[in-house]
């Protein structure tokens, strides 16, 4: 900001990355200042437009493959903080900010049905500080900077999720459970960037990549390597490091559940992907060890014990966390094959699955709203008497499936693909069995939704429009971006190149 | 001798960690939990601190007048403003850890992670007893 003043000859176009962030970092404590939570709630839908505006726009610059450096304060790299946007972040931050700009007007009903109206302005403002938390990942370029801005999200995550301690106590101890999980792993990300820069001398990112190229053989940077994906897979919820993430989901409020489910672990794989592919090379001996041995049987782990577990369950929004889990399995998958189709399906799967999972538990959340349940014992017949929302679900759970025809099938096909050109036929075999897993937990719910009577004495009704549009507009999203893939597919591939650096296959 | 003298630093830096991640799983009491992420995380603030240390450098600060002699070895200063965020971090995340712990102590009536799961555990019988209880369990 400041240096638009400094540098009069630059345009704001220039200045997007970091206004970006800057725009919901700043309507955050506006949003308390004002104390006002009609107020709070335009200033939150504002920023979050407007981030959605400015990361279109830097999608649309990068997706030729260019990339966008931006010198904050005017301090040229290595120095100085970098942000830099290449086709992998900017499609990012494009489903981060898009998710967020939808789940707001959603959210308005919601929490005002779910939250008591004092707290209405600390919710948005703590939601915009995630929300800039989870963006500032994505964009910045330099290393300690994602755990800035790791903390900042997880910080306001935590509050969020115990703010649903209104309906339910359990969310107070399940953000506690998170926060010390949280903490770990942040603290452990940390220690990993330490490994790297005793090993280099450098945190940023570009800078990073190129001093470590030839260090594969260096302990300091292995260690640093372990450290940064068990931190970062705590985050993201890699199989065995997702303890944290069924109670959080499940009594968290349900916008927030909405918002944190499509974006916050995607956030935590793009790391991932960033740290894997392009910080570190992926032909060092040490890295293709762990995807093959380690990473890659834990997405197939994750597969299939989630989608399990899933289809025992009978709370709506525990059953969909642990289908989350199962995805991100299949988003890990694709990070574990390291080849450019593989990372491909990943981003794909990622944007894919962020639309879905927003659809979904948004319908969840209309169930609590009129029911006041999202136990499938006390969702008897609702096809009946709220047939939009439960034709959303139902679009929706095709799509988590991988039905033809949806956004879930598009992921799947690149990433059976991927896994058929690397020989690995029974991959293939397994991703399409945990796939029907996915059918028969998603058939749970339907089933209770349309082929039971509706209780007696029940008299939900459907939601306000502030809450179906968003829903459909998501819905119709998973079936837009089924049939015609040209910005996602392109986004991706594109993605996994500037991943790649342009190097392997 | 020379192994363990040499990298004194970071031998204390891991049994810190270790012993503050031991805290952090073993203990029941949230409070202790607590503390033992302080001291996981302080380790992380020494390791830091001490990776910026050269040897015979001083305070990386400029005289005044700016005469600075080139003989003067200084030391890392990065490192160690790196971890004034970090600290900021530490004190933001302990700070909401424990008004967490006092929401808990009014709701649950204590703050004993064994107590706790036994309230839980008991709630969500009482909501699966519809589906029995092999239904929606944790894993």
């Amino acid at each position: 900001m400041a240096n638009a003043v400094i540098l009069p000859t630059l345009s704001m176009i220039d200045q997007l990355p970091l206004l970006t962030i800057a725009v919901p970092l700043i309507a955050g404590p506006l949003c308390v200042i004002f104390g006002n939570r009609h107020i709070a709630w335009g200033l939150a839908f504002l920023s979050s437009l407007l981030a959605f505006l400015f990361s279109g726009h830097m999608l649309l610059q990068v997706i030729d493959g260019d990339v966008l450096s931006y010198h904050l304060g005017g301090w040229a790299p290595p120095l100085g903080i970098e942000y830099r946007v290449d086709a992998a972040n900017a499609f990012v931050l494009f489903l981060i900010s898009g998710i967020s700009t939808v789940v707001l007007p959603y959210a308005r009903q919601s929490v005002a049905h779910e939250i008591k109206k004092v707290s209405h302005t600390l919710f948005y403002c703590c939601y915009l500080l995630c929300f800039t938390g989870l963006l500032g990942v994505v964009v910045t370029g330099d290393a300690f900077n994602v755990f800035v801005f790791l903390e900042i999200s997880s910080l306001s995550t935590y509050v969020l999720i115990a703010m649903g301690a209104e309906r339910d106590r359990r969310a107070l101890t399940a953000a506690y459970d998170y926060l010390i999980l949280g903490t770990i792993g942040a603290t452990f990300f940390v220690i990993g960037i330490g490994f790297l820069y005793i090993a280099t001398g450098t945190l940023n990112m570009a800078d990073l990549a190129v001093r470590l190229a030839d260090m594969g053989d260096n302990r300091t940077v292995q260690a640093g390597f372990a450290f940064i994906v068990v931190g970062m897979g705590l985050k993201a919820a890699i199989y065995p490091l997702h303890l944290w993430l069924p109670g959080a989901y499940t009594y968290a409020p349900s916008v927030v559940t909405v918002f944190l489910a499509a974006t916050a672990t995607k956030a935590a794989i793009y790391v991932l992907l960033r740290f894997m592919f392009s910080v570190f090379q992926p032909d060092f001996v040490f890295e293709l060890h762990t995807l093959t041995w380690i990473i890659m049987p834990l997405a197939i782990l994750a597969m299939f014990a989630a989608s399990l577990i899933a289809a025992f369950q009978t709370d709506l929004k525990r059953l969909l966390a642990y289908s989350s889990v199962a995805q991100v399995g299949y988003m890990i998958l694709g990070i574990g094959l390291a080849t450019k189709t593989s990372l491909s399906a990943t981003i794909i799967h990622l944007f894919n699955h962020g639309i879905t999972k927003a659809v979904l538990f948004m319908v969840v959340g209309a169930f609590v709203m009129r029911v006041g349940s999202s136990f499938t014992k006390n969702l008897n017949g609702l096809g009946k008497q709220m047939p939009w929302t439960c034709t959303a679900f139902v679009i929706g759970g095709l799509s988590l499936i991988g039905v033809p025809g949806t956004a879930g099938f598009i992921s799947k096909w690149l990433l059976i693909d991927a896994s058929l050109k690397a020989d690995l036929w029974w991959l293939a075999m397994l991703i399409v069995m945990s796939s029907l897993l996915a059918v028969v937990y998603v058939w749970k719910a339907v089933e209770v939704l349309y082929m039971q009577q509706p209780d007696e004495g029940s008299s939900a009704k459907e939601v306000p429009m502030s809450m179906l549009l968003p829903m459909w507009i998501m819905a119709i999203a998973c079936v837009y971006f089924g049939l015609n893939t040209d910005l996602t597919l392109t986004s991706a591939s594109v993605a996994a190149n500037s991943l790649l650096g342009g190097g392997v296959q | 001798m020379e192994f363990i003298l040499g990298h004194l630093n970071y031998w204390l830096f891991i049994v810190l960690m270790m012993i503050g991640f031991y805290i952090v799983v073993a203990r029941g009491n949230y409070i202790k939990k607590i503390v033992g992420l302080n001291v996981f995380q302080a380790s992380v603030f020494m390791f830091y601190i001490s990776i910026g240390k050269v040897d015979g450098g001083t305070a990386p600060i400029f005289p005044t007048d700016m005469n600075i002699d080139p003989n003067v070895v200084y030391s890392n200063p990065l490192p160690h403003v790196l971890i004034l965020t970090a600290i900021v971090v530490g004190i933001a995340t302990t700070s909401l850890g424990l008004a967490l712990i006092v929401r808990i102590r009014e709701e649950f009536g204590t703050i004993e992670e064994d107590e706790i799961l036994e309230i839980e555990s008991k709630l969500q019988a009482e909501e699966n007893s519809a589906e029995g209880p092999a239904m929606g369990g944790r894993a």
